[in-house]
């Protein structure tokens, strides 16, 4: 988030597009129901009718993965109107006169039959996100988890230079983190186009930094995605991997060809909680330490770097992950895993990251930080580009259109999207295995609109085979009208239920994120199973 | 202005209470929640002010130029003894909830203000029975939700549970029914938390000042031994960050609580971080290593048997494929520590950045 958590109580006009927050984040969407309360203009753009959207004033149900489309239309309409933050654009932008060329071409008229909303609607939302003084924009993996996730991004980044709502407070670009620690994954360095602190992998200082201190010649050039690093295990070109606390099989799209590519591995090293679909496949299953257990560090989608710590001993003969891997790195021989602690390992971090240079294990007792932190004195960073760019001005970006990697058709009529519950937490290893979590939700259910239902030959509880160009899962039919007509809708939460076995049609081309919420089905009733 | 003798400065629209506060004034309520708008219900607070004939309410009181408050007299302290033996006398004081002798005494499993009316019990050494008449309150124990005990019998109508659910949670489940001695806290049509649009948040449970509702989850846990322990953290679910207490007894987690002053919730969770702790010591832990033998069948190893065999088969593909047939996949629910370590294994061991985390699905 650019903005931290408390400014969400503080915009004149929110614009929440693709994230369900009372459930996905329902701490947060608290400070967004007072700020809706206290008078801010909420409109809420989701292809489902969710909770968020009966506190909006402007609830726009578009068609899944339609909104490139929306977004363009809204800039359209803020540059025609002249709404737009001229000082702001001059000052800390470039590029705004070739957007306003791009953009004259994405009329309301030209985006309302994709989105399948009407004009009227997208110049509305256009003037209540622009015309407020403080205007800010949060989402989820519904703008992420597309083919088109990073122009959705950008279109994003687009409304707010236009308007002058970055670097202040009570507004910004907040994409909220679906997991307690991912932002800190990416913090640390867990992704393979950057070293710790975000330093780029194909930056020759960086590399040749990172080679020193690592004690191994590392070549500057980026990694591959786990995406990718699956595909090249299905063809028996990857033979060996590491997965730490992930269960692969169960939360990643194409089921079928995640599961074939980790049985065609000559080696697959497991570290994980609980027995699940991922570690059946190992060679080696590794006990970690839970929740609960582990001293350490989370950094929220806030950016601030908290302390967690244990307060029970360990299960069995359950290890911390840091020692974990350590002891496999001291087994291949190589030098600085010789850590005694988790403050060992995270004061190593904060000396090696830029963003966390002024932090170390004692300073973030209680959570006092946001990043970056460039040093001692510095009091860290709640908003985001108050002073400028981290890369000079801010660039526009010119975006197009473009389809689902999969549409409708008569094969595949039904739009499927998929997501998460209040009452389920991911693939339920934690919280499937609470007391008392089944009396909310006990099994996955597809939901369809009860105009469908009779349409589709299904019945109200009765059972539905969902099919895609991938696979077929079986589950009980909810008639909700919390989706649309044409689109229907399920988590991937439960075992029972493996919906990634339909997902994975296409990938985002830069960050290979599969579009999770975009899967055209056929949906037919079916016998319950077995 | 002035309390107690001592002169202040107070912000515009800061209340006498909230400026006692700053000085320390140990000032008792009952009603109030920092986070909560002014209620000024349970007249605990109240507070002399010169010039005035009758105490004030404090929490719903202004300060003002040249306001002198007292905040402890011996009238204010009879009255608030008075009080709190008025209210206590409306609860039933038998059963599970009040051990004998010591009034309103509950469970401090039941939430984490639950303390409330019992520690300013023992501060005002009210006398049980001074006041005798009927109890007010109607437990539901028809309520079968397995998180939320709804035991109204220790309702001493502050209204706590109802404000914090329509002012901070925003789910406006609960509602008051009733007037005066009769009042009840009901949700629409007077059913079961399941049925209205409670979302099981647990934020009425943590800031009831008496325990009437409770914790189920950590009730379980009362016959355990040992005494209760808090420690800090952060909730293990989305990436919101909610700060929390894990509450032990021992070895054993038996609650978790909010944390009030945390900077991402101020004592707010939802269902999950305040309900769906308890994988943490489920009997379906992975407790030892696992190997795969010749069988294809994962058997039970030694630390030392089943790191050799998992640097063995890096070590292997590296030979005799090359770095780039070595992958890491991070977790984003571990904490840095572990990412951390991760990438280094990679980059240290390998030369490559073939490293990711979860972050893709």
């Amino acid at each position: 988030m650019s903005n931290p958590l408390a400014d969400m109580e503080k915009p004149d006009a929110i614009l929440c597009i693709g994230t369900n927050m009372t459930e996905c984040h329902p701490v947060a969407a608290t400070r967004l129901k007072r700020a809706v309360a206290k008078g801010a203009r909420l409109v809420v753009a989701d292809p489902r009718r969710i909770p968020l959207a009966d506190l909006a004033e402007l609830y726009l149900p578009i068609r899944v993965g339609s909104d490139t489309a929306l977004l363009l239309a809204m800039a359209h309409v803020i540059a025609e109107e002249g709404l737009v933050d001229e000082a702001f654009i001059a000052e800390r932008t470039v590029g705004y006169q070739t957007l306003r060329e791009h953009l004259r071409q994405f009329t309301p008229d030209w985006a309302a039959p994709i989105c399948r909303v009407s004009p009227a609607h997208i110049a509305k939302a256009a003037r209540i996100y622009a015309g407020a003084g403080r205007a800010a924009i949060y989402y989820t993996l519904g703008i992420t988890e597309h083919i088109c996730g990073v122009d959705n991004v950008q279109s994003l980044c687009n409304l707010a230079l236009m308007t002058g709502n970055l670097g202040k407070e009570g507004a910004g670009i907040n994409p909220m983190r679906g997991q307690n620690n991912i932002q800190g994954a990416g913090d640390c360095g867990a992704l393979p186009v950057n070293f710790p602190g975000y330093q780029p992998c194909d930056d020759p200082e960086a590399a040749a930094r990172f080679s020193q201190l690592y004690g191994r010649e590392i070549a500057p050039e980026r990694g591959i995605t786990k995406v990718h690093a699956l595909d090249l295990a299905a063809e028996g070109r990857m033979k060996a991997m590491l997965i730490c606390g992930e269960n692969t099989v169960v939360s990643d799209p194409d089921r079928n060809h995640c599961e074939h590519a980790l049985r065609n591995l000559d080696h697959l090293v497991v570290v994980d909680l609980f027995p699940n679909e991922t570690t059946a496949l190992a060679d080696v299953v590794l006990p970690a330490t839970a929740w609960g257990e582990t001293d350490g560090v989370y950094t929220n989608t806030e950016r601030r770097v908290q302390r967690v710590r244990a307060a029970v001993p360990p299960q069995g003969d359950a290890r911390p992950d840091w020692w974990i891997v350590s002891q496999l790195a001291r087994r291949l021989g190589l030098a600085g895993f010789d850590y005694e602690s988790a403050k060992d390992v995270f004061n190593e971090l904060c000396s090696v990251s830029p963003t966390y240079a002024g932090l170390d294990w004692d300073r973030i007792d209680r959570g006092e930080y946001q990043w970056p932190v460039p040093d001692k004195d510095h009091p860290g960073t709640p908003i985001l580009h108050r002073d400028g760019f981290k890369n000079g001005r801010g660039r526009f970006n010119m975006i197009t259109y473009r389809d689902p990697a999969e549409v409708v058709d008569d094969e595949y009529p039904v739009w499927l999207t998929t997501g998460r519950r209040l009452e389920a937490y991911h693939t339920r290893t934690m919280s499937g295995r609470a007391a008392g979590m089944d009396y909310l939700l006990s099994e996955e259910s597809l939901e369809v609109h009860p105009d469908d239902v009779a349409t589709l030959g299904l019945v109200d509880g009765g059972f539905a085979r969902v099919t895609s160009r991938r696979g077929s899962v079986v589950l009980r039919v909810r008639a909700d009208d919390t989706s649309p007509r044409g689109t229907v809708f399920c988590s991937f939460s439960f075992g029972d239920v493996p919906v990634n076995v339909l997902t994975g049609g296409g990938y985002d081309p830069v960050t290979f994120t599969a579009e999770l919420k975009v899967c055209p089905v056929r949906v037919e009733p079916a016998e319950p199973p077995a | 202005m002035t309390i107690d003798g001592q002169k202040v400065d107070f912000a515009p629209g800061e209340t006498i209470y909230e400026v006692a506060r700053r000085l320390d004034r140990d000032v008792p309520t009952l009603c109030y929640d920092p986070r909560l708008e002014p209620f000024g219900a349970c007249r605990l607070c109240v507070v002399e002010i010169e010039g005035q004939a009758r105490p004030v309410a404090s929490c719903t009181t202004k300060a003002t130029a040249g306001m002198v408050v007292r905040t402890v007299t011996d009238a204010l302290e009879a009255h608030r003894r008075t009080l709190l033996e008025l209210v206590i006398s409306e609860n039933r004081d038998s059963g599970d909830a009040f051990g004998a002798g010591t009034p309103a005494h509950v469970d401090p499993l039941r939430g984490a203000s639950s303390q409330e009316l019992s520690t300013l019990a023992a501060r005002y050494r009210v006398r049980p029975g001074r006041h005798a008449g009927a109890h007010s309150g109607h437990s539901r124990r028809d309520d079968d939700n397995p998180f939320i005990l709804r035991d109204y019998d220790l309702c001493i109508s502050c209204y706590r549970c109802v404000r914090v659910c329509d002012e901070r949670e925003g789910d406006h489940a609960i509602h008051v029914g009733g007037r005066g001695f009769e009042s009840r806290i009901l949700t629409e049509f007077e059913g079961h938390l399941a049925d209205s649009s409670c979302t099981f948040c647990g934020q009425c449970v943590q800031t009831c000042p008496t325990g009437a509702l409770a914790d189920k989850k950590a009730l379980r846990a009362v016959d355990l031994p040992g005494e209760l322990t808090k420690t800090r953290t952060i909730c293990p679910y989305c990436g919101v960050g909610c700060s929390v207490d894990i509450v032990t007894k021992g070895d054993r987690m038996v609650a978790v609580q909010p944390a009030f002053d945390g900077p991402a919730n101020e004592g707010a969770l939802c269902v999950k971080g305040q309900f769906a702790w308890d994988h943490v010591q489920h009997d379906e832990r992975l407790r030892t290593p696992l190997v795969r033998g010749a069988d294809g069948v994962q058997r039970p190893a030694t630390w030392d048997e089943a790191l050799d065999r998992a640097a063995d088969g890096f070590r292997r593909a590296a030979a005799e494929h090359g770095a780039k047939a070595v992958y890491a996949i991070a977790s984003g629910r571990a904490p840095h520590e572990s990412a951390y370590t991760i990438q280094k294994f990679i980059r240290a061991g390998f030369g490559t950045n073939y490293i990711d985390n979860c972050s893709r699905a």
